[in-house]
C-alpha cells in the first residue's frame, strides 16, 4: 500500500536534518511552556482572550478594513489592494518601477515567501537582500524556510559555516557568535546602498493605523533607517481592533513563538517620517494582501485566519519533529500549515489534500496555539473535504470504510464479524489480502483477537 | 460540549456500557474489568447488545457520510436517558466531540447531542460522576501511566491519574515527554506508518528509561500500538488498561 507522501519524506529525511528539527523544535516548545505557566497563573484563559480579538476581527474584516485604511491614509500612508499573490508583487514592482528604484532590503515577512515576492522581482531587475539572519542563510543557499519562525531550524551550524565560506564571508568557522558577527559586518554596507526597506507586520491596529513589527535582531530598524521608502505587506487577517490588544497579543507572541517576555526589538511604525525627524522613509505603503483569504473567511475553516505565525503549533507536533517542514511542501509547515496551504491554494487543493492527514489528531496544536485555534478540528474539515473531492493524494493509504460501515451498521453481521475475525489467530497475515492490515503489522504485531469473549462472559455469567 | 454539565447517574446508578470495537475484538478483558469496577462501586451495567463502533474510524479517515451511518446506529442502539460509560478516551471523544462536528449540518443533531450529553469517558465518570475520589485495595507495582491524546481539555487524565496514585503500593513513575503523542492516530498509524513508528519508538524509549513494571493508559488503542511496536522489535512490554490496575487492585485487598 502507497503511504502517504510525508510519510516517506520523513522516512528518507536525513538523520542530521531530523535530529536539528527535533532538537530544536523540542527545546523551543518546553522554554515556551515553561515560560508562559511560570508568568501566568492562568495562560490558557489568556489564549481563549487573544483568541476571541482575533476570531472578532476576523469576522468584521469588513468594517475594519475601511477603517484601518482610512486611517493609514490619514497617517500619510499610501494604501494598496492585491487580491492575489501576483497582484501583490506587481505593486511592489510597479512603486519601484515609477521611482527609479532598485535595491531591496527585506526584513522577515512570511507573505513574501507565499507570494514568491523574490523569485518575481528579481525578473524585473529588482534586487532583495534578506537581512533577518535565518533568511539570509535561505537566500545564500538557494533554500526554503522550514519553519515560520526559525527559517533554518532544518540547518546545523557546520552547513551555515561552510555556506559562509562558499560566499567569500570568511574562512570556515562554526562559531555561532563569528557567523552572526559576519553576518552583520556584510549586511551594514547593504542597508546603506539600498533604495527600500521591505517588511511584513506582525499586527496592524485599527485605532491608531500603527504597524507593529517585531524582530529579533533590530534588522527591521536598519532597514527603515537606512531607506528614503517603506514598503509592508501585510496580510488582510492581520489586524487588532485597538492598541491596548497589543499588550496582550504581544505577550503571547513573544512567549509562544521563541519563549521570550517579549521580542528583543517591537517597532510601531505610524507613518513616513515627519518634517520633524531626522531620518526615516520618507514614503510609506502599506499592501494588503488577500491572496485567497477571503476564500478561507467564506469557508468553515474561517478559524485559521486568527494564526499569528508563532510557530508553537510546529514546535510540539510529533509529525513535523519527524518530518520536517520541508516535508509539507508549502511556506507554511507543520499543523497550521497542514490547515492553511490547501485552503490558500484554492483551486491547487487537490494537490495539497494529503496535508490535511498528516496528523495523529493530538489536539497538542491546539493546546498551545496562542489564540486557540481548534486545529484538530479544520485538519478534520478538510479530510472530509478531501475525501468528498475525491483527491487521490487525500486517499493514498486510507482504508476504504464502506464495507465496515456496512458491518457496524447491522448487529446481526458485527457478531459475525467478531467471531469471524478470529481467523487473524490462525493465518499468516500475508495470505489476508487487507493493505491496512500489512501496513500495521510490518511495524507492530497485532494482539490476540478475542471477539465476542467479553460478550459471552457477560452474558453467561451469574447475574449480580 | 459542555462536559461540566453531563447527565449524572441516576439513584440506582444503572449506565450504559460501549465497550467499544477494539475491546470488543482484542481487549474482552478490558471490558470485563469495567463491568466488575462499577459494579463494585454499586452501578447496574447494562450492555446494549446491538452495539458495535462509535463511527470514528471513517470520521477521522474524512469519509463523514459513513461514519454518520454508523453514529447513527449508535445512537439507536443506545436510546434511553442513562449515562453511557466507556473505557476509552477516544471513542468518549467521538462521542462527545467528533460527531458533533459532522452532524453540524444535519437534521438529527439533537439526538446526537442527546448522547453526547451523557456519555462520559470512564475514569472521568468514576471520579467527577460518582464521586470516587481514591481507590481502595493494593497492588505492589511501579506503572508508567500514558495519558492519551484524546483525554487533551477533559478531566479524564487527572481522574486516571489521581485514582492510580492513591493505591496502596502502587508507584507511578514519570517519564519524558509525557504530552507528546504515542502514534496511533487510528488510520494514522497505516497511512503514515513511518511517522507513526518514529513517534512510538520516541514514547517507548522514554518509558523504558522510566522502568515501570508496566504501561497503563486509558485508551487501549495506544497500547496496541505502543505494544505491538514493542513486540515487533523483540523488546515487549506489558501494557493494560487502567481499569485492570483498578480491578487487581480489589482483587489483591481481597474486595473482590
Amino acid at each position: 500500500m502507497a503511504t502517504q507522501l510525508i510519510d516517506q519524506f520523513a522516512k528518507n529525511l536525513a538523520p542530521d536534518t531530523k535530529a536539528a528539527v527535533y532538537d530544536g523544535s523540542k527545546k523551543g516548545h518546553e522554554k515556551r511552556t515553561q515560560l508562559l505557566f511560570d508568568t501566568y497563573a492562568d495562560p490558557n484563559r489568556l489564549r481563549e482572550i487573544a483568541g476571541e480579538i482575533k476570531q472578532h476581527v476576523i469576522e468584521n474584516l469588513d468594517t475594519y478594513l475601511p477603517a484601518v485604511e482610512a486611517k493609514l491614509q490619514a497617517n500619510g500612508v499610501k494604501v494598496h489592494w492585491a487580491a492575489t499573490g501576483d497582484d501583490a508583487c506587481a505593486a511592489v514592482r510597479d512603486i519601484m518601477q515609477a521611482r527609479g528604484l532598485r535595491k531591496i532590503v527585506k526584513a522577515k515577512t512570511m507573505v513574501s515567501e507565499e507570494i514568491e515576492l523574490e523569485h518575481y522581482l528579481n525578473k524585473h531587475g529588482i534586487e532583495t537582500l534578506e537581512t533577518d539572519l535565518g533568511e539570509f542563510i535561505v537566500q545564500i543557499d538557494h533554500d526554503h524556510p522550514s519553519h515560520i519562525v526559525k527559517p533554518i531550524i532544518h540547518k546545523n551550524r557546520r552547513e551555515i559555516a561552510q555556506s559562509f565560506e562558499r560566499e567569500g564571508l570568511g574562512a570556515y568557522n562554526d562559531d555561532p557568535a563569528t557567523i552572526t558577527a559576519r553576518a552583520r559586518q556584510f549586511l551594514r554596507h547593504k542597508y546603506l546602498a539600498a533604495d527600500v526597506a521591505l517588511t511584513g507586520a506582525n499586527f496592524v491596529s485599527v485605532e491608531s493605523g500603527r504597524l507593529v513589527i517585531v524582530t529579533n535582531e533590530g534588522n527591521s530598524r536598519f532597514c527603515l533607517a537606512a531607506t528614503k521608502c517603506h514598503i509592508a505587506l501585510v496580510g488582510i487577517e492581520k489586524l487588532v481592533p485597538n492598541d491596548r490588544d497589543l499588550g496582550l497579543l504581544l505577550n503571547l507572541l513573544g512567549r509562544s513563538a521563541t519563549a521570550q517576555q517579549l521580542t528583543v526589538y517591537t517597532e510601531f511604525v505610524s507613518g513616513p517620517k515627519s518634517a520633524t525627524q531626522p531620518d526615516g522613509p520618507e514614503e510609506m505603503h502599506v499592501i494588503f494582501v488577500d491572496n485567497g483569504r477571503t476564500d478561507v473567511l467564506a469557508s468553515d475553516c474561517r478559524d485559521i485566519l486568527r494564526c499569528i505565525r508563532c510557530g508553537a503549533c510546529l514546535n510540539v507536533c510529533p509529525v513535523y519533529r519527524q518530518a520536517s517542514g520541508h516535508a509539507y511542501r508549502s511556506v507554511y509547515p507543520g499543523p497550521v500549515g497542514a490547515v492553511l496551504s490547501p485552503l490558500l491554494a484554492g483551486k491547487k487543493f487537490p494537490e495539497f489534500a494529503d496535508l490535511p492527514k498528516a496528523s495523529s489528531l493530538c489536539g497538542a496544536c491546539h493546546e498551545v496555539c496562542p489564540v486557540n485555534i481548534p486545529i484538530p478540528d479544520l485538519l478534520l474539515r478538510l479530510r472530509e473535504k478531501g475525501k468528498r473531492e475525491g483527491a487521490p493524494l487525500a486517499a493514498a493509504g486510507t482504508p476504504p470504510m464502506g464495507a465496515w460501515a456496512v458491518l457496524a451498521s447491522q448487529p446481526a453481521a458485527w457478531k459475525v464479524a467478531l467471531f469471524g475475525g478470529k481467523i487473524l489467530n490462525f493465518l499468516p497475515t500475508n495470505l489476508i489480502p487487507v493493505p491496512a492490515l500489512r501496513a500495521w503489522e510490518a511495524k507492530r504485531t497485532l494482539p490476540e483477537w478475542r471477539g465476542g469473549e467479553f460478550r459471552a462472559w457477560f452474558k453467561n455469567r451469574p447475574k449480580p | 460540549m459542555d462536559l461540566a454539565h453531563r447527565k449524572l447517574p441516576g439513584a440506582d446508578k444503572r449506565v450504559q456500557l460501549m465497550a467499544t470495537c477494539i475491546c470488543d475484538a482484542f481487549y474482552a478483558d478490558v471490558a470485563r474489568a469495567t463491568v466488575e469496577v462499577l459494579e463494585y462501586l454499586g452501578c447496574r451495567v447494562e450492555f446494549p447488545e446491538g452495539q458495535t463502533c462509535c463511527g470514528q474510524p471513517a470520521f477521522n479517515g474524512g469519509d463523514w457520510p459513513n461514519s454518520r451511518k454508523v453514529v447513527r446506529h449508535t445512537v439507536r442502539t443506545f436510546a434511553g436517558e442513562l449515562p453511557v460509560v466507556l473505557p476509552s478516551g477516544s471513542c468518549a471523544a467521538m462521542m462527545f466531540h467528533g460527531a458533533l462536528l459532522e452532524f453540524e449540518q444535519e437534521a438529527d443533531l439533537p439526538a446526537v447531542q442527546q448522547l453526547a450529553s451523557r456519555t462520559w469517558e470512564l475514569a472521568d465518570f468514576i471520579v467527577n460522576g460518582l464521586g470516587v475520589k481514591s481507590w481502595p485495595g493494593k497492588l505492589d507495582a511501579t506503572i508508567a501511566f500514558h495519558r492519551a491524546c484524546h483525554t487533551r481539555g477533559t478531566g479524564s487524565g487527572d481522574a486516571a491519574l489521581g485514582l492510580l496514585s492513591s493505591i496502596a503500593g502502587l508507584k507511578v513513575a514519570p517519564f519524558g515527554e509525557g504530552e507528546q503523542c504515542c502514534g496511533f492516530g487510528g488510520t494514522f498509524s497505516v497511512s503514515f506508518p513511518n511517522v507513526s513508528a518514529g513517534m512510538g519508538e520516541l514514547k517507548l524509549e522514554h518509558i523504558r528509561a522510566a522502568q515501570p513494571d508496566f504501561l497503563v493508559s486509558g485508551d487501549m488503542s495506544c497500547m496496541m500500538h505502543l505494544g505491538g511496536l514493542a513486540e515487533k522489535e523483540g523488546k515487549p512490554i506489558r501494557t493494560q488498561h487502567f481499569v485492570q490496575v483498578l480491578r487487581d487492585a480489589l482483587k489483591n485487598g481481597g474486595l473482590l
